[in-house]
């Protein structure tokens, strides 16, 4: 098989990228399957940074009034950690599987608009960038007179104010220097690649499914892509506009949540939870996902009630928007909205309640396989009902008034994004490694990765809860010894340290398996969705023909029939339908038009930190050099036809 | 599983462009919609200084309006004289859409100096800050719609001519006009008439 690539024949300001490997290959490609790993690598940088982060933490915490940290530094550690968690590593973890998996499962070629994907890419690069450079551009200090006002040194001259950057302390009188805005503007940047990638997303499910591929077909994972698209495209514009205030605020004298201008800081309370809430489901939902996919292919039974999981998953999206304020409900609102937003916190349990029994009932019975993925998935199960529980009782007004800002809401929610989100996440890249790759990672590491994690974990977030009803505030830099609270906040340091080993482990497996790792058979696990009707690694085009869907799992049914009782019967010719699949997908019959590289995503995205530094520094060069930099690349990306094509040849 | 040989494949039968478009207006009616509201809650309150009733020009504002209307009309008649595939006509009519928004533009930026030297800026009080930011929002919609409109212009100037498929087609960018237009309605009437 060989590959032609025509030269470029149209006009453009630049010639076409035309190299297949190397550097300018990543930097230019609009593939999404590169674009997915691109952002999966880059996502678990920022997980390890963030990571870091949270054992400096740790440590500080370990004994009682600690030194290691002075108040500031504590401060930019503890909101580096949940900014960088939240926008730089679950995000993008999960924009990297639906990148690399929407189109796979909904039998496309790419997703609607590959460039917008790479730009959004590169957005997203460039925001953490910009975000990150605070600790080398950025100056952060405290109100004259303050106790804070002590020296801030290298680690905390980054962003201070929380990752929920409550005004006014948020404000230029409260957080003076560069650092908040740092924050407001990197937050800013990042919103616009999430957005991008939303819309990309919700076209692309709409518009791009294959024959056959009706909505009610889709596999559960392209659904909660879906409903978490939805979220980001109605979310982010309101986080989008209270940035601005944010940024007009502190750079132009504005008062928009300013009490002495007649503005009003709970006003930002409101627009940033209207927003931070449908986040957490941005957050979480990816993971129900992937755990829909895992437990039916390892407990070799079709996923239980798979309409109510996906009307569940929307149920949650919808009734997400309408919660927000049990983060506020030790702010002023009145008891009214207090009983209201209690009682839709508990509607909310329902439909999360629905999906976990629907995965109980898928693996009810079930022929369970008990290998990394699906432990992570059953573990995740556990975590999450934790989390899920303890989140029922914040809607308790009074409870939630005495749990508030303790070290028993930061259990919570770890036990939400980190015991579900994140088990979710590794589950999913370890189920999709052999796709991705073509290999296996080494089982028994990815084991004791996850029972590391699993004791770090509950080492670590578990003690939270008591530790929080004892009353240890979070956000706070040091406890006084009198408390009695260092056991168990050894305790947690200790599991956070297990929980650092165990990423160890699984880089370990990763790197090594990713070179040296058995050849993946096709189809390993003996899935049910389309992505694992084509060869591994996935070839450049994905499907040599499109596929016709035909029923919910066809995959599955190709290979299996049901006998008199329902139950699955392999089909005596499954293992002939699988090696014609893998020889037509590695030999396609005819040309495939791909969508060509361009140098214009990374050419525009390049613009926005510039106007970032521009806003910053209130500097009209910079303001210039970035407006020319995204005229360029939007010209360039105007001008340049998409429709020109790398014609892959196959000569038998 | 059986295969087809048909791709792309549009389930829905519209373009995916301008699918895209739709959607992203739908997330810009929540931008819009988050201004509108923070404008509202801020109306009613009370505030040092001076007020915009104070200070505006409603027959000015009106007729400018009223220009910006005029150019969703001439987007129309661009896209029906390209759907009768007079590419003449259709660069007239664009330029003129292009045109009747610079109109405004520059119509807000004089309304906007007219402002500033009558003592009505930007952190004079929390309710001009609001008016401030929430239309020149919109006037930077205007203005990339403008240039927009402008490239698109500029692309029938080549031999090949606009068609109505590809690329950064006219129907794609008369949706962003027209919605940029409609938001002006309800902020003219919720700034200034109400």
């Amino acid at each position: 098989m060989t590959k032609i690539i025509e030269p470029s024949k149209q006009s453009s300001i630049f010639r076409r990228p035309s190299s297949e490997t190397g550097i300018w290959s990543w930097i230019t490609t609009v593939d999404h399957k590169r674009i997915g790993i691109m952002y999966g690598y880059a996502a678990f940088f920022f997980l390890l940074i963030g990571g870091l982060e949270a054992l400096i933490l740790r440590i500080q915490l370990s004994q009682p009034d600690n030194n290691f940290l002075t108040a500031a530094e504590y401060n930019a550690m503890f909101t580096m950690h949940g900014t960088t968690m939240i926008f730089l590593a679950i995000m993008p973890i999960s924009a990297a599987f639906f990148n690399y998996l929407l189109p796979l499962q909904i039998g496309a070629r790419d997703v609607a608009f590959p460039r917008l994907n790479a730009l959004s890419f590169w957005i997203f690069i460039f925001g953490g960038a910009f975000l990150y450079s605070t600790f080398i551009f950025g100056t952060a200090g405290a109100p004259e007179g303050g106790y804070l006002a002590e020296e801030v040194g290298w680690l905390g001259s980054a962003p201070n104010g929380g990752w929920f950057g409550y005004q006014p302390n948020a404000g230029m009188k409260y957080s003076p220097g560069t650092a908040m805005d740092y924050w407001a503007i990197g937050l800013q940047i990042l919103g616009i690649a999430s957005l991008i990638s939303a819309f990309n997303f919700i076209t692309t499910i709409i518009n791009m499914r294959t024959e056959g591929m009706r909505f009610m077909r889709m596999p559960v994972f392209t659904w909660m892509t879906f409903a978490v698209s939805f979220l980001l495209a109605f979310s982010l514009p309101i986080i989008a506009i209270a940035l601005f205030y944010v940024t007009f605020d502190r750079k132009f004298g504005t008062t928009f949540f300013l009490t002495e201008g007649g503005g009003d800081p709970i006003l930002w309370q409101h627009l940033f939870w209207l927003f931070g809430h449908p986040e957490v489901y941005i957050l979480i939902l990816p993971a129900f996902g992937i755990v829909s996919e895992v437990l039916p292919t390892f407990s070799r039974k079709p996923l239980f009630g798979y309409a109510a999981i996906v009307f569940a998953g929307f149920g949650i999206a919808f009734i997400g928007f309408g919660v927000w304020a049990h983060h506020m409900f030790a702010s002023a609102i009145s008891p009214v909205a207090q009983a209201g937003f209690g009682l839709s916190t508990m509607v909310i349990a329902v439909p999360t309640g629905v999906k976990i029994f629907n995965w109980l009932g898928t693996i009810w019975g079930g022929k369970l396989k008990l290998n990394t993925p699906m432990l992570f998935s059953l573990g995740f199960i556990g975590m999450f009902v934790i989390g899920g529980l303890s989140g029922v009782t914040h809607s308790i007004v009074p409870a939630d008034t005495q749990q508030t800002d303790t070290y028993y809401v930061v259990a919570h929610f770890h036990y939400v994004l980190f015991g579900g989100a994140l088990f979710g996440i590794f589950s999913g890249l370890y189920y999709w490694f052999p796709k991705v790759w073509g290999k296996m990672y080494n089982e028994s590491l990815g084991k004791i990765h996850f029972w590391l994690m699993m004791i770090g974990f509950n080492l670590t977030f578990g003690p939270m809860h008591w530790l929080g009803l004892q009353g240890q505030v979070r956000r706070t830099w040091v406890y006084a010894e009198e408390t009695n609270l260092q056991f168990w906040n050894i305790v947690v340091t200790v599991g956070a340290f297990i929980i650092a080993l165990s990423i160890i482990v699984f880089m370990i497996n990763w790197i090594f398996s990713k070179r040296n790792g058995e050849k993946a058979p096709f189809d390993p696990w003996d899935a049910r969705t389309l992505e694992w009707a084509i060869p591994s690694p996935t070839p450049v085009w994905n499907f040599s023909t499109a596929p016709i869907v035909k029923s919910l799992d066809d995959f599955w049914h190709t290979k299996y029939s049901e006998d008199e009782e329902g139950r699955a019967v392999r089909r005596e010719e499954a293992d002939q339908i699988l090696l014609e699949l893998e020889e037509d997908g590695l030999n396609p019959s005819e040309h495939i038009a791909l969508p060509n590289p361009s140098y214009f995503p990374i050419v525009l995205a390049s613009g926005l930190p510039f106007l970032g530094y521009a806003v910053i520094y209130k500097s009209i060069p910079l303001a210039l050099i970035g407006t020319v930099l995204l005229l360029i690349g939007g010209f360039g990306w105007g001008t340049e036809p998409l429709e020109e094509e790398i014609h892959i040849d196959s000569d038998e | 599983m059986s295969s087809s040989h048909s791709y792309p494949h549009e389930p829905t039968g519209v373009e995916t462009r301008k699918l895209g478009m739709w959607v992203f207006l739908s997330t810009e009616i929540l931008f819009f919609g988050t201004l509108i509201t923070t404008f509202m809650i801020f109306k009613g309150s009370d505030f040092p200084g001076m007020k915009l009733t104070d200070v505006y020009d409603i027959p000015f504002t009106s007729i400018s309006s009223f220009i910006l209307l005029m150019s969703s009309l001439t987007m129309v008649l661009a896209h029906n004289a390209l759907e009768a595939n007079d590419q003449e006509k259709t660069r007239v009519w664009l330029l003129a859409t292009a045109m009747l928004g610079a109109v405004f533009l520059a119509g807000q930026i004089y309304e906007f100096t007219e402002f500033y030297h009558k003592g009505f800026e930007l952190t004079t009080n929390i309710f001009s800050s609001s008016f401030y930011v929430l239309t020149g929002f919109h006037g930077l919609h205007v203005f990339i719609g403008v240039v927009l409109l402008l490239a698109l212009w500029g692309i029938g100037q080549r031999q090949k001519g606009l068609t109505l498929e590809g690329g950064m087609n006219l129907e794609f960018v008369a949706l962003y006009w027209h919605f940029v237009d409609i938001v002006w309605i309800v902020l003219f009437t919720v700034v200034y008439l109400i």
